[in-house]
C-alpha cells in the first residue's frame, strides 16, 4: 500500500464539506421525524368528538345515579337526598383537598361550593380517578363499603381511592385530585348540557 | 479468483468458497463454542426463552391473518379466532400460554444470574442486553394486553397509559400523544398493534442477538462461578473445562425441550386460563369505557411491580423519605472520594425536599410511578452492587443464599398482594414488602460481602452421568 499525500488545503476543503453534509444530512433527518411524531397526536377526527352532550336528570330517582358518555368519558349524574347532602357536610377535616383548590383538573366557579355542582341535589363529575383514570364504584351507603367505612362516597377499584359525594378525594389516598366538575349547564330545571358552560 | 479456499465439498463447499461467514459464524456459535461441562437444571431456562420467542412469533403471524384491529371489530375477532377459524384456538391459546411461559421462564433465567453470579464481570453487558429484553417484554406484554378489547385490556391500558400523567408539566399531553385520542379508544389500538406486532419484536430480536453476541465474547459462566477460559488445553487452546455447543448442548437442551413443551401443552390444553391468571375472567367482557370491572389487576407477572405502585401512599411517602435520608448517611459514611461523598448528599438532600416539599409533596401519585419504575430499573445495577469476592452462591455464606430466597418470597408476596384488592391491613404488608425488595438491591453492596466465603476451586465440580 502506498499512501498519497494530499496537500493541506484540499484536505481542509474536503473536511469541510463533509461536515456540511453532515450536518444538513443530519437536520433533514431530524426534520423528517416531526410528521412521524405529529401524528402520535389526536386525528382531526378524534379533536371533533368532543361534542357537548345533553342529558335528562329529572327522571332520576333521589339517591339514584345516571352515567352518561362524553368525550368517551363517562359523566356522572348523582341525586342526592337531603341525608347525602349532609354527609358530605361531615368530610372535610377528612379529605385532600376539601376546597377544591388544586388546579390540575380546576373546579368550575359555579361549582365551586360546598356541594361542588350548580344545584345541590345534583352532582355532575367526571366519573374518572384522578390516579389512573379507572371509573370508581358507587355511590355507597353507610357501612356499604369496607374501605369508605361509615362515610357515603365512591371507591375506585383499581387502587382504593375513595370519594366523598361530592367526589372529593380523602386523604391519604393513591388519587391526588378530586373528580373533576366538567363544564355544564342547566338548560331547563331538568336537562343538563354537559361539555359547555357558556353563558348564551 | 477471488473464491475462499474452502475445506467442505459438494454444495456446502460451493457456498463456502462465496459466503465463508456462513460455516465461520456456525463454528463461533454452534460446533466450537466451547461452553462448561457443569451445567445444570438452571441453564436450561435461556434456550427455553429462545424457544417461546419462536412460538410467539409464528403463532402471532397467524393471528394477524384473522385478528381485526379496530375497535369496533376487535373483541369479536378475537372471538370468531377462538370458535370458528379451524385451529383458532389452539394458535390464540399458545400464543396466550406463550406470554405467561415467556415471563415464567425469564424469571427463572434472571434467579439463575443472581444465584451463580452471572451478571459479573466480565458479563456486565450481556447482563444489560437481557435487562434491555426484560423492558421490552414487558412492553411487548402490554400492547398485545389490549389487542382483544377486554374489560381487562381497556382498563389496563388506562391505567398504564395514565402513568405518563403523572410525570410534572408534560405528563397530561405525554398521555394524549400515547393514546391518540383523550381516553383509550380506536387510535390506541390501531399503534398498539403496530408496537405489538412489528416494532417491538423487532427491537426485541436485535436485542436476543446482542444478548448471545455478547455472550459468546465472553463465554458463559456456570454453577462454580469459575472462568473456564482461565485453564486452556496446552495443545488444543480450548478451555479444559468446555464441551463443544453443538452437539453437546443442543441435545442437552432438546432435552429439557421435551420436558418443557409437555408442560407447556399441558398446561394450554388443560388449564389455558390458568384460573384466571393466564387469561382475566374479565377480559371475557368486551371493552365498556363507562364502567370498571369491579377488581382490576395486571395479569400475574406485572403485579409485584403494580404492588410498589399501590403501597405509595401519602403515610408511607414520610417512610421513604426517612429512607432515603438514612441511605444517603450510610453511603456518606461508606463511600471514600470527598467529591462522591457530597455529591451523593446533595443529590439526596434534594430528593428528601422533592418529597416532602413542593408541588411533588408526598404526591402518591408520582412518587409511585417513579418507585414502581425503579423497581424494575433497579436490575440494570446489579452487576456492580454485587460485590462478592465470588460469583457463586455455593462460595458465599450460605446466609447470602437465605437472603436471596427471602427476595424471592417477597417478590411472590408482592405478585400475590398485586391481584388482590387493597386493604389498609394489605397495604402495610405491600409497604414492608416494598422495603425489603428495595433493601435487597441497595444493601447488597454491603451484605454480598460480608459472611465467610468457602475457597472457590481451581476447575469446575463436574462428575459425569
Amino acid at each position: 500500500m502506498s499512501s498519497v499525500a494530499v496537500p493541506g488545503p484540499i484536505e481542509g476543503d474536503r473536511r469541510s464539506a463533509l461536515i456540511s453534509t453532515c450536518v444538513v444530512a443530519g437536520a433533514g433527518t431530524v426534520a423528517t421525524a416531526t410528521p412521524f411524531l405529529l401524528s402520535f397526536q389526536p386525528s382531526e377526527r378524534a379533536k371533533a368528538a368532543g361534542a357537548p352532550v345533553e342529558a335528562d336528570v329529572g327522571g332520576i330517582p333521589p339517591g339514584e345515579m345516571k352515567t352518561v358518555e362524553w368525550q368517551g368519558k363517562p359523566v356522572w349524574l348523582l341525586h342526592r337526598t337531603p341525608e347525602m347532602l349532609e354527609s358530605i357536610k361531615k368530610t372535610d377535616a377528612r379529605l385532600a383537598d376539601p376546597k377544591s383548590d388544586r388546579t390540575a383538573y380546576p373546579t368550575p366557579k359555579y361549582a365551586k361550593n360546598e356541594f361542588r355542582s350548580i344545584k345541590p341535589e345534583f352532582l355532575v363529575v367526571v366519573g374518572i380517578c384522578s390516579h389512573l383514570g379507572c371509573s370508581p364504584k358507587g355511590p355507597f351507603g353507610a357501612g356499604a363499603n369496607p374501605q369508605l367505612g361509615e362515610d357515603l362516597g365512591f371507591v375506585c377499584p383499581c387502587h382504593g381511592s375513595t370519594f366523598d359525594l361530592a367526589g372529593r378525594v380523602f386523604k391519604n389516598k393513591p388519587a391526588p385530585d378530586n373528580l373533576q366538575v366538567p363544564p355544564y349547564k342547566f338548560l331547563s330545571d331538568t336537562v343538563v348540557l354537559i361539555g359547555d358552560d357558556s353563558k348564551a | 479468483m477471488g473464491l475462499h479456499k474452502t475445506e467442505y465439498k459438494g454444495l456446502l463447499g460451493w457456498i463456502d468458497a462465496r459466503m465463508p461467514t456462513l460455516m465461520l459464524e456456525y463454528k463461533k456459535h454452534a460446533s466450537e463454542y466451547y461452553a462448561p461441562k457443569n451445567f445444570n437444571f438452571w441453564y436450561y431456562f435461556g434456550a427455553f426463552a429462545m424457544t417461546v420467542l419462536v412460538i410467539q412469533i409464528v403463532t402471532g403471524i397467524f393471528l394477524v391473518m384473522h385478528y381485526k384491529p379496530d375497535a369496533r371489530f376487535a373483541f369479536e375477532s378475537v372471538e370468531y379466532i377462538m370458535r370458528d377459524v379451524p385451529g383458532g384456538w389452539f394458535i390464540r391459546y399458545m400464543h396466550s400460554t406463550g406470554a405467561s411461559f415467556f415471563f415464567i421462564v425469564v424469571y427463572l433465567h434472571m434467579f439463575r444470574g443472581l444465584l451463580y453470579g452471572s451478571y459479573r464481570k466480565p458479563r456486565e453487558l450481556v447482563w444489560i442486553f437481557g435487562c434491555l429484553i426484560f423492558l421490552c417484554l414487558m412492553g411487548e406484554a402490554f400492547f398485545g394486553y389490549l389487542l382483544p378489547w377486554g374489560q381487562m385490556s381497556y382498563w389496563g391500558a388506562q391505567v398504564i397509559v395514565n402513568l405518563f400523567g403523572a410525570i410534572p408539566l408534560v405528563g397530561p399531553d405525554l398521555a394524549i400523544w400515547i393514546r391518540g385520542d383523550f381516553v383509550v379508544s380506536d387510535a390506541t389500538l390501531n399503534r398498539f398493534f403496530s408496537f405489538h406486532v412489528i416494532a417491538i419484536p423487532l427491537v426485541l430480536l436485535g436485542l436476543a442477538v446482542a444478548h448471545i453476541l455478547a455472550l459468546h465474547d465472553v463465554g458463559s459462566n456456570n454453577p462454580d462461578g469459575i472462568e473456564i477460559k482461565d485453564k486452556l488445553d496446552p495443545k488444543t487452546g480450548y478451555p479444559l473445562d468446555g464441551i463443544p455447543f453443538h452437539p453437546y448442548y443442543t441435545v442437552h437442551d432438546l432435552f429439557g425441550l421435551s420436558l418443557f413443551l409437555l408442560a407447556f401443552f399441558a398446561i394450554m390444553f388443560l388449564a389455558p386460563e390458568m384460573g384466571g391468571y393466564f387469561l382475566e375472567w374479565n377480559n371475557f367482557i368486551p371493552a365498556d369505557p363507562l364502567t370498571t370491572p369491579p377488581h382490576i389487576a395486571p395479569v400475574w407477572y406485572f403485579t409485584p411491580y403494580y404492588s410498589v405502585l399501590r403501597a405509595t401512599t401519602e403515610d408511607f411517602m414520610w417512610v421513604l423519605a426517612a429512607g432515603v435520608a438514612a441511605y444517603a448517611i450510610l453511603l456518606f459514611v461508606a463511600l471514600q472520594k470527598p467529591a462522591v461523598k457530597y455529591t451523593v448528599l446533595i443529590v439526596a438532600l434534594v430528593l428528601v425536599a422533592l418529597m416532602i416539599g413542593g408541588p411533588l409533596k408526598l404526591d402518591p401519585k408520582f412518587w409511585g410511578v417513579v418507585l414502581m419504575g425503579l423497581s424494575v430499573m433497579i436490575f440494570f445495577a446489579l452487576p456492580w452492587i454485587d460485590q462478592a469476592p465470588v460469583k457463586s452462591m455455593r462460595y458465599r455464606p450460605l446466609w447470602h443464599l437465605g437472603v436471596l430466597v427471602a427476595f424471592v418470597l417477597v417478590f411472590f408476596v408482592l405478585g400475590y398482594l398485586g391481584t388482590q384488592q387493597p386493604t389498609p391491613g394489605l397495604t402495610y404488608v405491600a409497604q414492608a414488602g416494598t422495603l425489603l425488595y428495595f433493601a435487597f438491591f441497595l444493601l447488597m453492596p454491603w451484605w454480598s460481602r460480608a459472611g465467610d466465603f468457602k475457597p472457590v476451586p481451581d476447575r469446575v465440580i463436574f462428575s459425569a452421568h
